[in-house]
């Protein structure tokens, strides 16, 4: 049983790469994305607002699942053709990005009015007063709950199986159709996802505890 | 070339998507009783046991949320059979990961629940006489429920979503409608539209009726 895992080592670690490349990827998109779509949907004129917001709820409405295989199936018909890895990343950063609004959104808000005021009675320009006053102050109220959605991308990641990217749990299953050896492979698969992600969790809830002392 | 857009096959199937849809939200509604169950017993373990119990929930928690759903649905259904001499067929399987999967999150939110029950209550509750367990069954328990609703119906919007993933193991939920159609009749750009908007609908209508029922019974503090 443990032959079996230590045999099949070295090809999980390769998937393993792909999970870790495709998280990384969707991490990085979605953040910028997510950050100037929140900046939008807080300080954008009203028609841009309720367009992200409508994109947001409708993205976050719908399973990940669905939305992967809406974007695999649904955009080559379209005149849209994308390999099956980049149609997983883009749908996996569509849902990311649906959640990093959120983080922006509720952590912007969450810095009291007359911060915005103060900026501007001194005379900073829009962009100066994101700048040096409200982010400063936000990315406290930001990196905990963000760190912590970094896992959702990882766990996410695990439904790029599905398009055939061969990811961890690609791997595994590749595995296990060699060898049989169903249980301890999944196992060994999933303390390796629990590894990942424990540990990010574990960073998110330090922070968290780091920055509590900022009270209003 | 231009895709021509034709529904025609999609309401001709339409069967596969609504009843699809309507075993989905009873998959959900399954595994969230079955999972509130588990995760009270073990909040209710948790706020009144020793380091050891309290670990060992702690333990089933974070490995439950630190895995893919994915991962933990083959895992039971492929895997399990292997090892221990059951047998279950595929909507069984999910029913029980989504029960357990559920039950992980849900251990947290009856936890701050209960934490959450102000500290006068149960005073008041030991002051009129009140044995340990009626303070727990009439004093602490409805208090927490109230407070809780909000996160449990957001849990059950979320595991709707989830049930999405029981398509791999072929339990015929919407999205394995949706694939069902999509193999046979290739109307792609339609079904995925199709499915989309039978998601949102229901997921917002549910969510709707739920927060109807919040406000019908929220705790005003």
């Amino acid at each position: 049983m443990l032959e079996a895992i230590i045999y099949s080592l070295p090809y999980l670690m390769g998937g393993l790469g792909m999970t870790l490349l495709v998280s990384l990827i969707v991490v990085a998109l979605s953040l910028v994305a997510g950050v100037v779509l929140g900046v939008g949907l807080i300080y954008g004129p009203l028609p841009l607002r309720l367009l992200i917001r409508l994109l947001t709820d409708c993205v976050r409405g719908i399973p990940i699942l669905v939305l992967i295989f809406a974007v695999y199936y649904g955009l080559p018909p379209l005149g849209l053709n994308l390999s099956s890895f980049w149609a997983a990343v883009l749908a996996l950063t569509l849902f990311k990005t649906a959640q990093v609004i959120e983080y922006v959104r509720g952590a912007v808000s969450s810095i009291p009015g007359g911060q915005m005021e103060a900026a501007k009675s001194i005379g900073l320009i829009f962009s100066q007063r994101l700048r040096y006053v409200i982010f400063p102050q936000a990315i406290r109220r930001f990196l905990p709950p963000w760190i912590n959605g970094v896992t959702d991308a990882v766990k996410g990641s695990a439904l790029v199986s599905l398009l055939g990217v061969v990811d961890l749990m690609t791997a595994i299953n590749q595995v296990i159709g060699r060898t049989y050896e169903a249980m301890p492979l999944y196992v060994a698969g999933a303390l390796i996802y629990f590894a990942i992600n424990y540990s990010l969790s574990s960073m998110s809830r330090l922070l968290e505890r780091r920055f509590a002392y900022i009270k209003e | 070339m231009g895709y021509q857009l034709s529904f025609t096959q999609i309401w001709h199937n339409f069967d596969k998507l609504w009843y699809g849809l309507i075993l989905s939200i009873e998959l959900a509604l399954v595994a969230i009783a079955i999972g509130a169950l588990i995760g009270l017993t073990l909040a209710i373990l948790y706020v009144s046991s020793g380091r050891i119990v309290r670990a060992m929930i702690s333990g089933y928690v974070e490995f439950i949320r630190n895995v893919p759903l994915l991962l933990l649905v083959y895992l039971v259904f492929y895997g399990l059979p292997t090892v221990v001499d059951i047998r279950y067929g595929a909507q069984v399987s999910f029913v029980a990961t989504l029960s357990i999967y559920s039950g992980a999150y849900l251990v947290e939110v009856f936890r701050s629940g209960l934490d959450a029950v102000p500290r006068g209550l149960l005073d008041a509750g030991k002051a009129m006489g009140l044995t340990p367990w009626q303070r727990l069954l009439y004093v602490r328990l409805p208090t927490m429920a109230r407070i809780t609703l909000p996160s449990l119906s957001n849990t059950f919007i979320s595991l709707f979503k989830d049930t999405s993933i029981a398509s791999v193991i072929a339990v015929p939920e919407l999205t394995f409608g949706a694939q069902w159609i999509n193999n046979r009749t290739f109307r792609i750009v339609e079904v995925y539209a199709v499915t989309t908007v039978m998601y949102l609908a229901a997921g917002y209508l549910i969510l709707f009726g739920l927060r109807l029922l919040e406000r019908r019974f929220r705790v005003d503090r």
